[in-house]
Parts: structure tokens; C-alpha cells; sequence
């Protein structure tokens, strides 16, 4: 199965290239950068000043008809589904899409001081936990497993970094 | 199986209730939706849902309205409303009709998920789950907790009757040995391994950090807090906490802790919200407490509170039996990560091994058999790929070498070795005179032939 990284609006390519390179070492299969060419601000939302997460699934969903894979946006900018006032993520259960924000993983909003491998980390957490709802996965009662529910950021630290023993065999050539 | 919790969303608005749908169905929920209260009442008559989540304002019947038909057919039918934000004193009334609780569009996930569980748990259902689970799982280890000597029997012993206690644990330790590891499995095998184990290295943050890492923060408290963040305490509730290196924290944290710990109650740094938790408290430390107690460093009434059940972990040099179940786990673990074919190690290496010293313990052995696995070239990890220098002070060669005599007898006769029998160059470096020193070959029996 082909896993295809796909940047929005994402400009920290330091932080790509090591996400890339910590998945590669993760999955047996290849990880493709694609660029998908859809323009964010059709889905801002001036009241929230976020952008709507699900429609930006569902423009990415007609635009990759013929790609077979997973396919996981990321991207910088804040998003939300409507009621809650933000998410890290979204991802289609049993799907093919999945988008990720690393806006608030950034740790200079909680604490005020920048911390480069602690987003590196929590980045990984999250682009394997919106997978893991692209395999179907639901969360996880398993703190040790990267699929517990993370409704904030202490919850992305505290959980563990990889999945559980069963979780990890719904996630096609995950290594360890 | 568990059984999952039946959840009902009644939204008018297409959008909200695909919102709330996937959230809830991602979180493990049987989910349902209905657009209307009307359709919602159908439902809720075929079928018992755990919760329902009621948007206030609706076309036709309304939120309140379903609120008193649900509790005519089931008075404790868990209603959470939603409300937009103009609507929150009808919403308070709706409180004193029976509602659970309500929401504010759009409300924190955090604050979602927390209402939520409050509400099952009400009711009991997940509790009713966890024992259903505790019941038929067995005692358990982590995965990386490897050791079958005598030694490490007698730790997973005092881990097992101490675990199903809510006992305070202290756990001692050289650096390396696996303090942390040993927490994890008081943790699960508590019946708090549900929630989660939360591990705090006390030594590695300054006194400010400490604080607002145990304690959590509101928004604002500080320059640079543009969220609040919930504290490690917090997070531990129902849980367990784990404060490492427990003999390096500050005075002031000292007695901030002990409060803590006694009243299981605190504030967030620059928050007036008192806030609860239930916790069990593990801490570890390498260093000799109860010195620094006696220097006035450590405060007498929080060692006491701290030091009810003690877990030795023994240092790598004490269990050697243990070192080649060890070495095969991290070649296990190694060659998964880095995809390669090793899968021994030859018998040189391992005696190598299984006579160094270890003073870095099994963090160090795990460090060295990693670095062989990178720098080796065969399916065997050989002797030439470990990262050690031929050096006596760290090999104990003859066996065991337990007692302070035989330590200093295999020291002299490294020395003396290294040297070349030079008497005065060995008395030297060893900062004695040379007739101790000829004292000690004749009190030991050394000789040149001697390695």
C-alpha cells in the first residue's frame, strides 16, 4: 500500500524531510511527496479564522480518483469541524484521506519556548494516529498505543509513539 | 468483548451532526444521528441509547422539549445539550429539568470528551467494562522489563504485591537499571492501568518549569501561554504518577509536593479553579535520600510520605545470568529497526559482555549493542563491534568479583600490569607508599604471571 504525503500551506521542510525520514524507517513501503494544488483559502472561515477541515477532504477526495494509497495531507494552518473548536486532525475511517495540522503541536503556544523534536514527535503521533483511522482503526484504550484519543496536547504527549500489539495489525506494512 | 456505548446526536444542522458523528464514531461510539426531535423520539423508543447530545434550538420540537419526553419513557437517560452561546440561561434551566450537562458551540474537544466520560461514567458503564477486563487479564510485564535471575524474580515479586495495593512506591536504583520500567509494571498491574502512568523527570526541569509541569497552566499565566495546559497531576487522575529523580527537586517543590500528595487537590499556575485528582504516586531516585535528609536537604515529613515500599532494582553486575536474555531482546529489538539481518552474537563478544562491569547498567548495554549492530558487517555481532576499550577497571575477567577485597586485589593487579611492575610508578598512581604496596602483592598473592 503506497503512502502519499501531500504538503498544504506547509513550509517547515525541515520537519517534512524528518517525518519522512522516521516513516520510511517505519514502513515497508515507499512514502511519495504529491502536491495537490488545492488553494486553502476556498475553505476559510473568516468568523473562526480557521480553515474547515472536512471540505478540504472532500476537495482532495476529487482530486485523487487515481492515486491507490493513503493519502495524508499536512499542513500549518489552524483547522475545525464545526462544534469544536479545533482539531489536529481529521481522517476518513476505513477511507483513503486524512489531513493533519501541526499548528498547535507546536509547543511555543503552550509554553512559550520552541521545541524542535518535541514537534518532530508529536508530528509522527499524529500523521500515525490519522493512518491508523484511514486502516480503520478506532481509538485505542492502550495509552502505550499512538491510537489513544488525543482531545489535547498533553494527551499527544503522554500517549505512546507506535501502536499496540492490536491495533498494529490492521496498519499494512508497519514494521515495528 | 466490551460492550461499546450507544450515542444519539439531535442536530438540526446536517453539518454538526457529521461533525459529531465522526468524532464520536472515531472514539470507539455507536453512533446515530437524528434531524429533528420527532425523528429522535422514534429512535429513542426502539432503541436505548447510553447518551444523547440535544442541539437546544430546533425546528419544531425542541431541544427541552425531547429533554422532558426522554425523561418521561427514562428518567435517568443521560441528555447533554448544545447550545449556542446566547442560549446558556435556557440551558441552566434545562439543568434543573435533568439534563446532564450542555456545551457551548464550538466547545474544546477536550471539554467534549471530559463531559462525556463524566456522563458514562455516571452510569457506571465503563467501570462496569474495566472489570470485566481486570477480571480475566493475567499479571502482566512490559514487554522491555527482561531478567529471570533470582534478583530480578524478587523484584517482579514485591512489583506484584505492591501493584493490586494503592501503596506509595519508592523505587531505588543505580542509573540505567530500569527504574522506569518498574513503575510501568506496578502501573499495570494495578487496577488504574486503564488510565494512564505519567512520568515526570523532576531532575531535568528548573523549579519554574517543574511547577507548570505538574501543575499545568492557564492561558496567559506566563509570556508565551497562549493555551492553557493541564498539568501532569491532572492528567495522572485515576492514574498514576511517576516523579523520577525524586531527590533532585527544589525546597519550595518539596512542600508544594507534599500538599499535593496529602490533599490531592492544587490550582493551575495563574488559575483559581481548584482542581481534583486521584492519583497513586511512584517516585524513584539513585541518590541516598536519607542522607539528604540528614543534611537538611530533603524534607524529613515528604521522605516519610514517599518512602512507604521500597523496590531495590539490583545493578547489570549483580544479575550477570541475565545478560544474554538482555543482549538477544535488543538485537530483536534492533534489527526490526534498523532492518537488519543480525541475529546472534558470537560467543567472544558475549563473554566480553557477560564479564564488564556495566556501571551504566542496561541503558548502557543497550547502547552497546546497538552501536555493534550499526558498525557490524556479519549476521554476529562479533567483539571488535562492541564500543569498549580494553580496560581493567570495568572487567571483573576471574568471575565474580563481589567483595571489596577482591575488587582491590584485581585493581592492584591491573595497575601493576598496566605498569610493567614499575613498584614506584604503580605506588604512584595508586597514591600509596611502596611498602603498602609490596604489603598488599604479599597480602594478595599477586604475581607477574598474573592477568
Amino acid at each position: 500500500m503506497n503512502i502519499f504525503l501531500a504538503p498544504l500551506r506547509f513550509y517547515n521542510t525541515l520537519l517534512q524531510q524528518n517525518l519522512i525520514t522516521e516513516l520510511s524507517k517505519r514502513f515497508s513501503s515507499e512514502i511519495n511527496v504529491i502536491d495537490l494544488n488545492i488553494d486553502l483559502d476556498e475553505f476559510f472561515s473568516v468568523d473562526r479564522k480557521q480553515y474547515f477541515s472536512t471540505q478540504i477532504i472532500a476537495e482532495a477526495i476529487k482530486l485523487t480518483d487515481n492515486l491507490d494509497g493513503k493519502i495524508i495531507m499536512l499542513t500549518d494552518v489552524d483547522i475545525f469541524v464545526p462544534v469544536l473548536t479545533f482539531i489536529f486532525g481529521e481522517a476518513q475511517l476505513n477511507g483513503k484521506h486524512a489531513l493533519l495540522s501541526v499548528c498547535r503541536l507546536h509547543e511555543e503556544f503552550y509554553s512559550g519556548i520552541s521545541n524542535d523534536n518535541l514537534l518532530l514527535e508529536r508530528t509522527i503521533k499524529e500523521f500515525l494516529h490519522e493512518l491508523g483511522h484511514c486502516y480503520g482503526l478506532r481509538h485505542c484504550i492502550d495509552w502505550d498505543c499512538v491510537m489513544h484519543s488525543s482531545p489535547g496536547i498533553e494527551e499527544v504527549d503522554i500517549k505512546g509513539s507506535t501502536f499496540c500489539r492490536n491495533c498494529i495489525s490492521k496498519v499494512e506494512g508497519y514494521r515495528y | 468483548m466490551s460492550k461499546r456505548e450507544k450515542i444519539l446526536i439531535v442536530d438540526d444542522e446536517k453539518i454538526v451532526r457529521e461533525s459529531l458523528y465522526h468524532w464520536f464514531e472515531e472514539d470507539n461510539y455507536e453512533v446515530e444521528t437524528a434531524e429533528d426531535g420527532e425523528i429522535a423520539l422514534q429512535k429513542y423508543e426502539k432503541g436505548k441509547y447510553d447518551i444523547l447530545l440535544v442541539d437546544m434550538k430546533m425546528p419544531g420540537m425542541s431541544g427541552l422539549d425531547l429533554l422532558s419526553k426522554v425523561k418521561e419513557i427514562d428518567k435517568d437517560a443521560l441528555v447533554i445539550l448544545i447550545t449556542a452561546f446566547a442560549s446558556v440561561p435556557t440551558a441552566i434551566t434545562a439543568l434543573k429539568n435533568g439534563a446532564f450537562d450542555y456545551i457551548t458551540k464550538p466547545v474544546d474537544p477536550d471539554e467534549l470528551a471530559h463531559i462525556v466520560n463524566k456522563a458514562l461514567e455516571q452510569r457506571a458503564l465503563k467501570i462496569e467494562n474495566i472489570q470485566l477486563k481486570e477480571n480475566i487479564d493475567e499479571i502482566i510485564k512490559p514487554d522491555n522489563l527482561i531478567g529471570e535471575s533470582y534478583q530480578m524474580r524478587k523484584v517482579y515479586e514485591l512489583v506484584y504485591s505492591v501493584a493490586i495495593t494503592d501503596t506509595t512506591v519508592i523505587i531505588r536504583g543505580e542509573s540505567g537499571t530500569g527504574k522506569e520500567l518498574v513503575a510501568k509494571a506496578v502501573h499495570i498491574n494495578s487496577s488504574r492501568k486503564y488510565f494512564p502512568i505519567i512520568t515526570v523527570n523532576c531532575g531535568a526541569l528548573s523549579e519554574s518549569l517543574l511547577e507548570s509541569e505538574l501543575f499545568g497552566h492557564e492561558k496567559g499565566s506566563f509570556t508565551g501561554a497562549q493555551f492553557k495546559r493541564k498539568g501532569k497531576f491532572e492528567m495522572a487522575d485515576r492514574g498514576t504518577i511517576f516523579l523520577d529523580e525524586i531527590g533532585s527537586i527544589s525546597p519550595k517543590m518539596q512542600v508544594e509536593l507534599l500538599r499535593v500528595i496529602e490533599k490531592k487537590q492544587f490550582n493551575r499556575v495563574g488559575g483559581n479553579e481548584l482542581i481534583k485528582s486521584d492519583f497513586r504516586v511512584i517516585t524513584a531516585t539513585n541518590e541516598p535520600l536519607e542522607e539528604l535528609v540528614k543534611a537538611g536537604k530533603f524534607r524529613e515529613d515528604l521522605y516519610y510520605r514517599l518512602n512507604v515500599f521500597t523496590i531495590v532494582i539490583p545493578p547489570l553486575r549483580e544479575r550477570r545470568d541475565d545478560i544474554p536474555l538482555l543482549v538477544n531482546f535488543f538485537i530483536k529489538k534492533f534489527s526490526t529497526a534498523m532492518n537488519k539481518k543480525v541475529k546472534t552474537v558470537s560467543k567472544e563478544a558475549l563473554d566480553f559482555l557477560m564479564n564488564y562491569n556495566w556501571p551504566g547498567n542496561v541503558r548502557e548495554l543497550e547502547n552497546a549493542i546497538e552501536r555493534a549492530m550499526v558498525v557490524g558487517k556479519t549476521d554476529s555481532i562479533m567483539v571488535e563491534d562492541l564500543p569498549f576499550h580494553l580496560s581493567g577497571n570495568n572487567f571483573a575477567s576471574d568471575g565474580e568479583v563481589k567483595t571489596l577485597a577482591a575488587m582491590e586485589r584485581k585493581f592492584i593487579l591491573n595497575t601493576l600490569n598496566e605498569n610493567g611492575w614499575n613498584i614506584s610508578k604503580t605506588a604512584q598512581i595508586l597514591e600509596i607508599d611502596r611498602v603498602t604496596l609490596y604489603n598488599k602483592i604479599n597480602k594478595y598473592n599477586l604475581s607477574k604471571n598474573e592477568y
